[in-house]
């Protein structure tokens, strides 16, 4: 029955929404961290989103049509150095490396990711209700 | 069961591609942060007419029932008002409008049912 299938699809939205808002928060938590190298500075996590595609030859999966996570991808964005030459993780010539991370970006991100989240679950209520109905009508 | 069958006509097929719309339109609110992703609607009339007893006759069991799997068919891209920068084609507000409406329209469906059903149940008990 297609309303119950609801159910897994916005489940597996709930679940994506919040990995991203993971993400996030770990972003935003790495924001003010340095490294000796450009290599070993933080970059801002990425959550790419993937639809749940109907798989040939199996059977068919009860969240078809969902979300999932097929990956998460380093922002591409430069990293930023400082001359710093008291940081203990400072380079031979003095020089600290940033993240790559925004703050304001973020916020948005977080905000986003919430407002999904909450159309989700709005969605979920929704299907709820209108199966308790569907219940109902055999006391009418 | 003539009488039953009658009594509910439409009304059973309709709140079956009810329920297959909402479940389209879950698929679009879960996937409104995905690449690429484009939106889905049922075309509620066409389906509804391919569902009619109209259709064509099955004489045999092998035979194809157009009826059958009509509500696999009749899917088709939503046209956006703007396309985001990623591809995907679907807009929040527009979903969650229909959405409301398209819970409101089952909502309707299954009253239709409801009173049907007690007319029936009146008409058995005889009071």
């Amino acid at each position: 029955m297609a309303l119950d299938n609801i159910f897994n699809i916005a489940g597996s939205a709930l679940n994506a929404q919040t990995a991203r808002m993971n993400a996030t928060a770990s972003n935003l938590a790495n924001a003010g961290a340095v490294a000796a190298s450009d290599k070993d500075a933080f970059r801002a996590k990425r959550t790419v989103f993937k639809t749940i595609m109907e798989e040939l030859g199996s059977t068919t999966s009860a969240n078809t049509g969902g979300v999932k996570i097929s990956g998460i991808k380093d922002d591409p964005k430069p990293i930023a150095r400082m001359s710093d030459p008291g940081n203990p993780s400072a380079d031979k010539d003095g020089y600290v490396y940033l993240s790559n991370v925004n703050e304001m970006t973020e916020m948005v991100e977080m905000m986003a990711a919430a407002r999904s989240y909450q159309n989700n679950v709005e969605v979920v209520n929704t299907a709820r209700q209108l199966m308790m109905r569907t219940l109902d009508i055999i006391k009418s | 069961m003539n009488m039953i069958d009658n009594a509910f006509s439409v009304h059973e097929k309709a709140l079956g591609v009810r329920s297959q719309r909402m479940e389209l339109l879950s698929r679009n609110i879960a996937n409104a942060d995905t690449p690429n992703y484009k939106a889905v609607d049922v075309d509620f009339k066409e389906v509804l007419k391919n569902t009619q007893d109209s259709a064509l006759q099955t004489t045999h069991s092998n035979h194809l029932t157009q009826g059958a799997d009509s509500t696999a068919s009749g899917v088709k891209f939503r046209v956006p008002f703007n396309v985001a920068f990623d591809g995907n084609t679907v807009e929040l507000p527009v979903e969650q409008a229909k959405f409301g409406q398209y819970a409101a329209e089952y909502q309707t469906t299954l009253s239709i049912l409801e009173s049907r059903i007690s007319g029936i149940r009146k008409a058995l008990r005889g009071d």
